[in-house]
Order: C-alpha cells, then sequence, then structure tokens
C-alpha cells in the first residue's frame, strides 16, 4: 500500500491523470457556456435581423435566457416511446454530445495551448466529424418513427456527401502545409497578418468550406433533416427533455467546432490580423474566440437570411458543383505549387 | 509500458466480442453497430502500434463512410435474417468442411513462422523522433509501390463507373429541371405587359 | 456577354451577397417589437373586441329587447328573453353571450337599433376556466358601466363614416 503513494505510480500515471482532466474541465466548461450564450446569440441576431428585440425579459437584455432553457429542459420528464429501442436510443444524443466535445482535443487555442498535439490532428477531426453521423442515425432508427427516420436518412446521405468536398477543401490546405498537425497550419500562416491567411489564395475553397460546414453541421439553408415544415423536427421529434438538451448542446459544439476549424485552416487560428504592435498585446486564445465569433455570426447571418434548400438541390449542390470545384481546386493548387516551387519545406 | 499493454487488452477484447456480437446478434441493425464498433476498436489497435495515419484513415472510410451506407442499406431493406437463416442447418458440413481447411491453413503458417530477432525490439513501441507515419506510408506508396497504387485506384474507378453503368437509366418523357436555365430567365423575355382598354378584350 | 456577366454573377455569388447585406443593413434599423404587457400597440376605433351594454345617461339601460342581435349572429352565441317590465316598457331578463362561440364579426352591434350592445376596445379578458366566458346581462352591463368613455369617444369618432 505504501509504494502505491510514492514513486512512479504518483508521478507517473495519478498526477498526469488529475492534469489532463483539469485540462479537459479547462476546455470544457468554456465551450459548454460558449454553446449556452450561442443559442441566445442565435435568437438575438436573428431578431435583429428580423427588425424584432429576440429574448429580452428573463434578466438584462435577456442573458439568463439560456439558463432558463437549460433549468425546463432539466425539470422535463425523459420519455421513452412505447415501440423504440430504449438503449439505442439514450446512446444517440450521448453520442452526439460526446463526439462534439472529443474534437476540442486537437484545437490550439494558441501556441502550444492544446491538450492533444497530435501529428494527424486534422484527419482527427474530419474522423471525428464523420463520426457524427451515428448519433442522428441511430436516434432516426431507435425512434421507431416515420418522421424521425427519415429525418435520419436525409441528415446521413447529406454528410456523407458533403464530407467529400469537405475532404478535398482540407487537401488544398495541406499541400501549402505540408503538415498534418493543426497548431503547424496556423504556424505557416503566420508573419504578415491577415493577408498571410489562407483565405485570402484560396478563396473560392474558403467559400467552398463554409458552405459545407453548414450542410455538414445540419444549419440553415440545409437544415433538412429537422425541416419543421415536412418533417416536424426529423430526426429529434420523439426526445424530450435532457436527450433532447444534449442534441441540441451537440449541434451547437458542433457549429463552434467547424467555426474553429474554419479559423484553423483559413482565419489563422490564433494570430492576430495585423502582425503590429496594439495587435499583438491582445493574447492568442482572445483573437481565436473572436475569430470564432465572427465565423458563427456568419452562420446565424445566413440562417436569416436565405430559405431552406429542396433536398435534390442540396444534392446537385454538393456531386455537381462543389465536388468537381473543389477537386479541380485541389489539382490546381497541386500544380501551381510545382510549377512555382512553392512547395512547403518539410516535404522536399 | 504498462498502460499501453493494458489498453492493447481492453481494445482486442472489445474488438473480439464485437466481432462475435456482428455474427450473432439477431437484428441486422445491431450487427452493424456492433461492426462499427469493431473498427473503432481496430483503429484504437493501430494507435496502439503508433500507425496513427492508418488509425484516421480507418476511422474516416469505414466507420465515417462504409459503414454510414451499411447501416442505410440494413435500415432501408428492413432484412430479417432469422428468416434467411433457417435453412443454414443444410449448409453446416460444407461450411464446417471449409471452416476446418482454413482454420488448419492458419494454424501451419502460424507455427512454421517466426520473428526475426530484432522485432521484439521493433514492435515494442512507436518509433519516436523519426519521420512521421504519414510521411513515410507516402514515402513507400508514391515510390516503390506506385503503379500497384495507381492499378487499386483504377480497379475502383472501374466498379464506380460501373456501378453508375448499371443503375443509370434514360427515360423518355421525363421533365428534368434545368437550374441555368431557370436562373437565366429574365422578366423581359417572359412577360408583356398590355394596356387593354376597358370592353375591347386583347 | 450577357450569359458571360450572368456566369460571373453567379460565381461571385452576387445574389447571395446581396440577400445577406440586405439582412445586414436590416440588424441595424430601429425595432418594431413592441414590449407588450407594458406597451401597447394603436387600436382602430372600429376595433371588436369585448362586449359590453350600454345604458343612457340617465343610468335607463337601453336595450328594447328586439333581439335583432339574436337573430344576426352567425354564431348563434347570444340568448335573449324578454317580459314587459312593472312600467310597461320592453326589457330583457336574460341576455347572454357565449364568448367562446362567438366570433368577433360585430354583425350585433351593426344590428343593434339602440347602440345597445357594443364591442368595446378590451382584448385582455382570458379566464382561467371555460364558464367564466359565457357572459350574463349582470357582466355585460358591468362591461358597459366600466368602458363606457371609451366606447362613447369610438363611436363618435367613428360615426362621420356610419
Amino acid at each position: 500500500m505504501a509504494d502505491l503513494f510514492d514513486g512512479i505510480w504518483w508521478s507517473g500515471y495519478v498526477w498526469p491523470t488529475l492534469i489532463t482532466i483539469l485540462l479537459i474541465l479547462c476546455i470544457m466548461i468554456p465551450i459548454m457556456l460558449s454553446v449556452a450564450y450561442l443559442t441566445l446569440a442565435e435568437r438575438k441576431v436573428i431578431g435583429w435581423m428580423q427588425l424584432r428585440k429576440g429574448p429580452n425579459v428573463v434578466g438584462p437584455f435577456g442573458l439568463l435566457q439560456p439558463i432558463a432553457d437549460a433549468l425546463k429542459l432539466l425539470m422535463k420528464e425523459t420519455i421513452i416511446p412505447a415501440g423504440a429501442n430504449p438503449v439505442l436510443f439514450l446512446i444517440a444524443p450521448m453520442l452526439t454530445f460526446v463526439l462534439a466535445l472529443i474534437a476540442w482535443a486537437v484545437i490550439p487555442f494558441s501556441d502550444g495551448m492544446v491538450l492533444a498535439d497530435i501529428n494527424v490532428g486534422v484527419l482527427y477531426l474530419f474522423a471525428i466529424s464523420s463520426l457524427g453521423v451515428y448519433g442522428i442515425i441511430i436516434a432516426g432508427w431507435a425512434s421507431n418513427s416515420k418522421y424521425a427516420f427519415l429525418g435520419a436518412l436525409r441528415s446521413a446521405a447529406q454528410m456523407v456527401s458533403y464530407e467529400v468536398s469537405i475532404g478535398f477543401v482540407i487537401v488544398t490546405v495541406l499541400l501549402c502545409v505540408g503538415s498534418l498537425n493543426l497548431s503547424d497550419i496556423v504556424r505557416s500562416q503566420a508573419g504578415g497578418g491577415f493577408w498571410n491567411w489562407y483565405f485570402l489564395p484560396l478563396l473560392p475553397m474558403f467559400v467552398v468550406f463554409i458552405i459545407s460546414a453548414l450542410a455538414e453541421t445540419n444549419r440553415a439553408p440545409f437544415d433538412l433533416p429537422e425541416a419543421e415544415a415536412e418533417l416536424v423536427s426529423g430526426y429529434n421529434v420523439e426526445y424530450s427533455a435532457m436527450a433532447f438538451a444534449l442534441f441540441f448542446l451537440g449541434e451547437y459544439a458542433n457549429m463552434i467546432l467547424m467555426s474553429g476549424m474554419t479559423v484553423v485552416l483559413f482565419l489563422g487560428g490564433w494570430l492576430p490580423p495585423v502582425d503590429a504592435q496594439p495587435f499583438t498585446w491582445i493574447p492568442g486564445p482572445i483573437w481565436f474566440a473572436i475569430k470564432i465569433a465572427f465565423v458563427l455570426f456568419i452562420f446565424l447571418w445566413v440562417r436569416a437570411t436565405f430559405p431552406r434548400y429542396r433536398y435534390d438541390q442540396l444534392m446537385r449542390l454538393g456531386w455537381k458543383v462543389f465536388l468537381p470545384l473543389s477537386l479541380f481546386w485541389v489539382i490546381a493548387t497541386a500544380g501551381f505549387l510545382v510549377a512555382f516551387d512553392l512547395l512547403p519545406h518539410s516535404m522536399n | 509500458m504498462a498502460f499501453a499493454g493494458f489498453m492493447f487488452y481492453i481494445f482486442a477484447a472489445i474488438c473480439v466480442a464485437c466481432g462475435v456480437m456482428v455474427v450473432t446478434s439477431r437484428n441486422a441493425v445491431h450487427s452493424v453497430l456492433f461492426l462499427i464498433l469493431a473498427f473503432f476498436n481496430a483503429a484504437g489497435l493501430f494507435v496502439l502500434i503508433g500507425a496513427e495515419f492508418l488509425a484516421m484513415i480507418l476511422v474516416v472510410v469505414y466507420v465515417g463512410a462504409v459503414a454510414v451506407l451499411f447501416l442505410f442499406v440494413v435500415m432501408m431493406l428492413n432484412v430479417n435474417f432469422t428468416e434467411l437463416r433457417r435453412g443454414a442447418k443444410n449448409y453446416v458440413y460444407v461450411g464446417a468442411t471449409l471452416g476446418g481447411i482454413l482454420f488448419l491453413e492458419l494454424a501451419i503458417v502460424a507455427t512454421s513462422w517466426t520473428l526475426g530477432p530484432q522485432m521484439s525490439a521493433i514492435t515494442l513501441g512507436p518509433v519516436v523522433g523519426a519521420v512521421s507515419n504519414t510521411r513515410s506510408i507516402g514515402q513507400v506508396i508514391y515510390t516503390d509501390y506506385v503503379y500497384l497504387f495507381q492499378g487499386a485506384s483504377l480497379i475502383l474507378l472501374v466498379a464506380m463507373v460501373g456501378a453508375i453503368v448499371l443503375t443509370l437509366r434514360q427515360r423518355a418523357g421525363v421533365k428534368k429541371q434545368v437550374i441555368a436555365d431557370q436562373v437565366s430567365r429574365s422578366s423581359k423575355d417572359e412577360l408583356i405587359i398590355v394596356k387593354v382598354d376597358s370592353g375591347s378584350g386583347i | 456577354m450577357a450569359s458571360l456577366d450572368r456566369t460571373a454573377r453567379s460565381f461571385l455569388l452576387a445574389e447571395l451577397l446581396g440577400g445577406m447585406a440586405l439582412t445586414l443593413k436590416m440588424m441595424f434599423s430601429p425595432k418594431h417589437t413592441i414590449n407588450y404587457p407594458y406597451e401597447k400597440g394603436p387600436l382602430s376605433p372600429r376595433f371588436r373586441g369585448e362586449h359590453a351594454l350600454r345604458r343612457y345617461p340617465n343610468g335607463e339601460e337601453r336595450c328594447i329587447a328586439c333581439k335583432l342581435c339574436e337573430a344576426v349572429c352567425p354564431a348563434q352565441a347570444i340568448t335573449i328573453e324578454a317580459e314587459p317590465r312593472a312600467d310597461g316598457s320592453r326589457r330583457t331578463t336574460r341576455y347572454d353571450i357565449d364568448m367562446t362561440k362567438c366570433i368577433y364579426c360585430g354583425y350585433c352591434q351593426e344590428a343593434c337599433p339602440v347602440d345597445a350592445i357594443v364591442e368595446g376596445p378590451n382584448y385582455e379578458f382570458a379566464t382561467e376556466t371555460r364558464e367564466e366566458l359565457f357572459y350574463n346581462k349582470d357582466k355585460l352591463l358591468a362591461n358597459g358601466e366600466r368602458w363606457e368613455s371609451e366606447i362613447a369617444a369610438n363611436l363618435e369618432l367613428d360615426a362621420p363614416y356610419r
């Protein structure tokens, strides 16, 4: 018993585990808070764009609204439909929620400020986001309901389609970087402010990525899986209370994650927009948060502006427009880099 | 190292258990879900031996795309596998013979095969500080095995073209939407404004 | 040239960006929200809200039990019973409106020859039970007393158009 608490056990296993758990909490709690306030921001921004004020009753400017919503959902009863598969029915929301959180392990908040600085960070993100479809498809199937099932099928087809173009867009960025590590991607955009970020040379791919990210997170105008007008609310029709809240949290955490990915790949991560005195005083994580907020604002802005796509048009856009365009751009970027000998040094 | 060993046994045990469940579970959808869990644990095993690129590719391709399509098909078709298995007993001898031959072959391979003396040192853990395995895989498949690699991709391309040829059918008399035509319409071409005097008609 | 222009526009997402510019502009323009329980929107003098039975200034009730409102009511929400009073004038003994049937069409008000039954400007008369919405004569007369000044002002404003 005595040697359990001295030497290798303590310093080699227990202590690192405790520190890791602490770090995970340091990432998770701000994300959960951001998710809560993203729901408020969404209602506020869309309200303003529709000449309304948005929620303004609970607390000053409605700032306590997310807390009231969360409490309401916590108090409600979790209903499991009689025909549903109870185990899968409850696993699905947990899966969605967990997947939305574990992806944050590789996101660099600042230089060296990352939980797991792994070599294949981009692939890890891509893998996790492609797993997100399971939460939805299992929910749709386990609910044993036509609406939920149709929503799940739509969602699965949509996410698989748009992952292809997202993959090609990521490849164009990787060609310019020469590394799959997310910190390296940001570092390669350093020096010279915002005109060194990849959104300028790869502008068409930036646009394709943002639109695909909307489709990947099932956001308007691609929110067909939960199209209220035709599918009631799609895959989460049968869910109530905390299970529903987990879906909601997962969806919004995914939105923030995709924004984070956009920022890392195209908007220079933690780097300040101008590499000069007053801008460099602000620490990296704050720049990162500001940029994520900007991309999220675009998400909300698009939702307030555009009507929902029809499903066949969605598929047409994914396969007939984005796939050829991004494939062409991969080849064009590779050709350009080889022709002008601009390949990153680590690849030689 | 002890921790890695512990994780190996966890991943391996779950992987094998999932494999068994894939075969034995009554519901086809459950089978596919167990298959996905098995893929996932196989990816975990890849990470343990330091092949993180392969692990991620396994998750992206098999779990993220192929298994989704499996699940799709199984959910849509609603196949009753117990019904299909009803006649399986008739083939039990053929199956047992084939399985026995396969097992014998595996046993021969396993007993006649020895590891090189330096292998135990190499397999202990991932290579640290050397080239990342993403680049080493790239260096191998784009140099030594480039023709095989291209050949494999050509086979996949042929399979894709074949699938499209088999399923694409041109039906006559079907109205199709041409988005470009719709977008390029303007009110000038389509709309005439006529002043009509009352009582005269057009 | 026109097709080139169109292609360029569609590749530069001109229409999408135009739409987004519009919503961004709207985001900074004044909002139309009314903070309802504390602020209320303007009402037309013709607004058809909760019913009321009016009285003459001397306190005599206007209704003469002609039953025109009962007859015209398309939802058949009005029930009237009448008997001659002690002084020989014709008055109602019962005047009920089932507010759960009423469709607020205002025909009763149009039909009334003496401006007795009117629809006032009150629209905040929600109740906790269904029974409370079966109005009787007392309730309607009480409404008339409560809203008389507003009703009279509205009738006067609307008079030139009748």
